[in-house]
């Protein structure tokens, strides 16, 4: 019974001591758990300010974004960093954060900046890659990959359970449209007529799966990122100059990530000053290589490995967030249909 | 055979009464009943009433009824396939002696830690596209089913070896010198005082195949949904709070019907027994058919749980300049763009062990000793509610602990809740392993102590304690290795920047690269060796050499 009493003593002591609003001084991040960021950047960041940053990790980014939301009003941080645009209208009509424009938003380009109350921070596309040992003559579009040629090539995750599969379906939908003569259900007909594989996460599909890189299984085609061929020459076991992998450059889905003061923080001037830090050269430049995803500002110089081993694709998807809120539920409920009956 | 308990109820204080149940129920009260109200409220909520219009929304769209019927019999089929294959294995542990003994029992639990989509990759490995086993299985209710064997073998193993090591042989063998043959003897003699333990792990596997998600979402080829994904797919991914309110109240219905059932099953099947000490029993194989019998267990043993974990293994050894260490060398390499430190998610991972064990053992004996000894209406339902959490999606639990925990302290963002929402899926660990063996403690035992004067306090220390303590370690072990294996719903709360093993393990397969798969790998095995050390460590403690009793 006393180790009891003594065991709660120390629950409720320690409970005050961590629990609760944070300490003066610090201002709190919530974000998902692919963050990351050095700590000597954090440093430089609490040097120039004088603010500390304490970072809170809540699960995926849906994940975070439905905490936050749970939570409008009453927030558990001052900032949430890592809403997307597929995102962004939920975010937006749980009136989520307040209105900041950052001194340095000229520093972004005019596409990526889609609302006044969140701060684009970086952005990634979604976009086929390639098993380069696979192909003499490569695909090149995305309509191609109904041809016979193709035939079980390529394998996607469900948009049901994965944010790239999500991507990739918005990205169809965009590049054929709803109507017309080959509508994106035709063309995810074609699809499953050629085979097409689906797993339930990025996981499976590109290490399980895939055959290019890293990845074990036998199909040469896989919904990933623009910047997973210089991850594969980062992360090779045996250094190299050149990537196993390459990038479809069409029908790539622009995910933008955002940042937002959330509405109901009591360190607003600390949150601001993080969000105009999380702009600055510093913080951009360190984002490729821990995040793997394009710095928004562009003035931000790209490593060298992202500039050799990977494109940015000119003419990248963007489909306005409300559109995507607006039909989810729907678009998903019609693929399921089609590719999983 | 159908003698009361409560005879068998030590003299307590009043206040010690009070704070056996107080504590267990306070916290459960606290940490699962009021977020889970207050998140099932949120989501029924409407324009200042409660409206169960998602009621009709659920039926008519996700197919419920159908969900909730693959559900339920998977789980069944995951159960009764687990208690088959893993009972030999019981067997063998509980009666026979052999070199490693110990080392195997805590390798049988390494599955039940390893996160599921390590294991994804591991059996789709094996029998998906490409497998080594040149079979298909993914997709289909088998992969799911041998997933599922694979995951709670050690909870039949270690629950039911537990009690059955116990068991005093002679009655068997009194059985059998009357003529009775070996099925017969085993049939009416061995499994009626086995029940108990048997029920308490099949209450145990239904529970967490019943909710199962990781496995039947990787396994299962996207076609196949338990409850449980469509909860997370609600909440998380579609966030339609009031149809995964109506689900969560469906899952908590049908979970509870189950729960309320054992526990009236298990009161009515309480026999008290001559328990022995295990070392009394445990012989070492003597005959031919002994040793056939005790090695082909293991064979079989070693293959079902062996293989994936040598695939992984594998996995880690492996790179494209052929097999070495470079993986976990890589684990200590600092390349400047590196997102987690291995050793501090080692530390993390132990410390969270560490107190979700010490908050687990603490309720979770408190609650037995009321289960235990009082019998009643109100002790069924304590029961019941002590299992819950564990047939309660994460999701729901996690994101009940936002709507929940602001007021009147803010614990939201408290590093404590990824312990507690651990410890929630520990208790009933630890409630299973302690209560059938202390239903089956004596009363004479206890009574003659108390004739010869015995305080009730000594009668508790000197009787109860060293039988209970055995169990209570069994239960331990489990908790350590719900924590380490992150169970619960810990992905579903803003937790400060405390990497643990299998967030680790997740954010480097999150990312493209040979060097990225192969340290989760590295990883991975990290985390097996150890769970097995943990585990041996915890078993160590258990108080040696019971005596007679």
């Amino acid at each position: 019974m006393r180790r009891l009493i003594a065991t709660l003593t120390v629950f409720v002591v320690v409970g005050a001591g961590c629990g609760g609003d944070d300490e003066p001084g610090t201002v709190t991040l919530l974000t998902h758990d692919s963050f990351d960021v050095g700590q000597e950047i954090l440093a430089q960041f609490t040097a120039e300010t004088g603010w500390r940053v304490e970072v809170l990790a809540g699960g995926d980014a849906g994940q975070v974004l439905n905490q936050a939301i749970l939570a409008a009003g009453n927030p558990v941080a001052d900032v949430l960093f890592g809403v997307d645009n597929t995102f962004l209208s939920r975010a937006l009509d749980a009136d989520l954060f307040v209105e900041y424009r950052s001194g340095r938003i000229d520093s972004v380009a005019p596409e990526l900046d889609l609302d006044p109350h969140v701060t684009p921070i970086d952005f990634g596309d979604v976009c086929i890659n390639i098993d380069r040992s696979a192909f003499d003559a490569p695909p090149a579009t995305l309509a191609e990959l109904t041809d016979p040629a193709y035939a079980g090539a390529l394998v996607v995750e469900n948009p049901a359970t994965s944010s790239p599969g999500l991507a990739f379906l918005l990205a169809t939908i965009a590049v054929f449209g709803e109507d017309g003569d080959t509508t994106w259900r035709d063309y995810w007909e074609g699809l499953v007529a050629n085979d097409v594989a689906v797993t339930s996460g990025w996981e499976d599909a590109y290490y399980g799966v895939f055959s290019g890189g890293s990845g074990a299984g036998d199909r040469p085609l896989v919904v990933s990122y623009a910047s997973s061929p210089p991850a594969e020459v980062v992360f090779a076991a045996e250094p190299t100059d050149t990537a196993p992998t390459a990038v479809l450059a069409d029908g790539c889905f622009r995910q933008i990530e955002f940042a937002g003061v959330l509405r109901g923080t009591d360190d607003r001037e600390g949150a601001e000053a993080l969000i105009d830090f999380m702009l600055g050269r510093s913080f951009q430049e360190d984002i490729p290589l821990r995040m793997f995803v394009f710095p928004a500002n562009t003035d931000a110089a790209l490593p060298k490995v992202f500039v050799d081993h990977t494109v940015v694709p000119d003419d990248p998807v963007l489909m306005d967030p409300e559109v995507i809120e607006t039909n989810r539920e729907r678009w998903i409920r019609e693929w399921t249909a089609i590719v999983l009956r | 055979m159908d003698q009361g308990v409560d005879g068998n109820r030590p003299a307590l204080s009043r206040t010690a009464r009070l704070a056996l149940v107080g504590l267990p129920l306070a916290f459960l009260v606290i940490f699962f009943a009021w977020p889970f109200v207050s998140i099932v409220a949120t989501g029924l909520w409407r324009d200042g009433r409660f409206g169960f219009s998602a009621l009709g929304q659920a039926l008519d769209e996700g197919d419920l009824l159908g969900v909730v019927w693959f559900t339920t019999w998977q789980a069944v089929a995951s159960t009764v396939a687990t208690l088959l294959v893993a009972l030999p294995g019981a067997y063998v542990f509980a009666r026979y002696e052999f070199p490693g003994k110990r080392l195997l029992r805590a390798a049988a639990t390494i599955p039940f830690v390893l996160p599921t989509v390590v294991v994804g990759t591991a059996f789709l490995a094996l029998f998906g596209p490409g497998g080594i086993l040149g079979i298909r299985l993914d997709g289909s209710i088998w992969a799911i089913l041998v997933a599922h064997v694979f995951f709670n073998y050690a909870v039949v193993l270690r629950t039911v070896g537990g009690m059955w090591s116990h068991l005093d042989p002679r009655l068997e063998e009194a059985a059998r010198s009357l003529g009775a043959g070996r099925w017969r003897a085993f049939r009416y003699v061995t499994l009626p005082l086995l029940r108990p333990a048997l029920a308490a792990a099949a209450s145990i596997v239904f529970l967490f195949t019943f909710t199962s998600f990781g496995i039947v979402l990787i396994l299962g080829g996207s076609r196949l949904a338990t409850l449980e994904v469509e909860i997370y797919r609600q909440t998380a991914l579609l966030f339609d709070l009031p149809v995964a309110a109506v689900l969560a109240v469906v899952q908590l219905i049908g979970v509870t019907a189950i729960l309320l059932a054992y526990s009236r099953y298990q009161e009515r099947r309480a026999v008290e027994q001559p328990l022995r000490a295990a070392e009394d029993i445990a012989h070492r194989p003597a005959t031919a058919g002994q040793r056939a019998l005790v090695g082909g267990v293991l064979m079989s043993m070693v293959l079902l749980l062996g293989t994936p974990l040598a695939v992984l293994i594998e996995r880690s050894l492996r790179s494209s300049s052929g097999y070495g260490l470079a993986m976990y060398r890589a684990l200590g390499d600092d390349d400047g763009i590196r997102a987690i430190e291995p050793l501090e998610a080692v530390g993390n991972s132990l410390g969270f062990a560490a107190v979700a064990t010490l908050i687990a053992l603490v309720i979770g004996l408190s609650a037995s000793v009321v289960i235990s000894y009082r019998r009643s209406r109100a002790s069924r339902w304590f029961d019941a509610l002590l299992m819950l959490p564990l047939g309660t999606s994460a999701v729901t639990i996690g994101f009940g602990f936002i709507v929940a925990l602001d007021a009147p302290v803010d614990l939201r963002a408290w590093p404590l809740l990824i312990p507690i929402a651990h410890s929630l899926v520990a208790i009933p660990f630890v409630v299973r392993s302690v209560v059938p063996v202390m239903r089956s403690i004596r009363s004479r035992l206890r009574e003659a102590a108390a004739v010869l004067g015995a305080p009730p306090g000594r009668v508790w220390r000197e009787i109860d304690l060293p039988i209970v303590s055995r169990a209570a370690a069994v239960g331990a072990g489990f908790a350590a290795a719900v924590s380490l294996g992150e169970f619960g719903a810990t992905a579903f709360v803003a937790r400060p920047d405390t990497p643990t093993l299998p967030l680790a393990i997740f954010r480097y397969l999150g990312r493209p690269g040979e060097l990225n798969f192969g340290r989760a790998m590295a990883l991975s095995v990290v985390l097996m060796v150890i769970t097995a050390i943990v585990i041996s460590l915890i078993e160590r403690f258990r108080t040696p050499g019971i005596g007679s009793f």
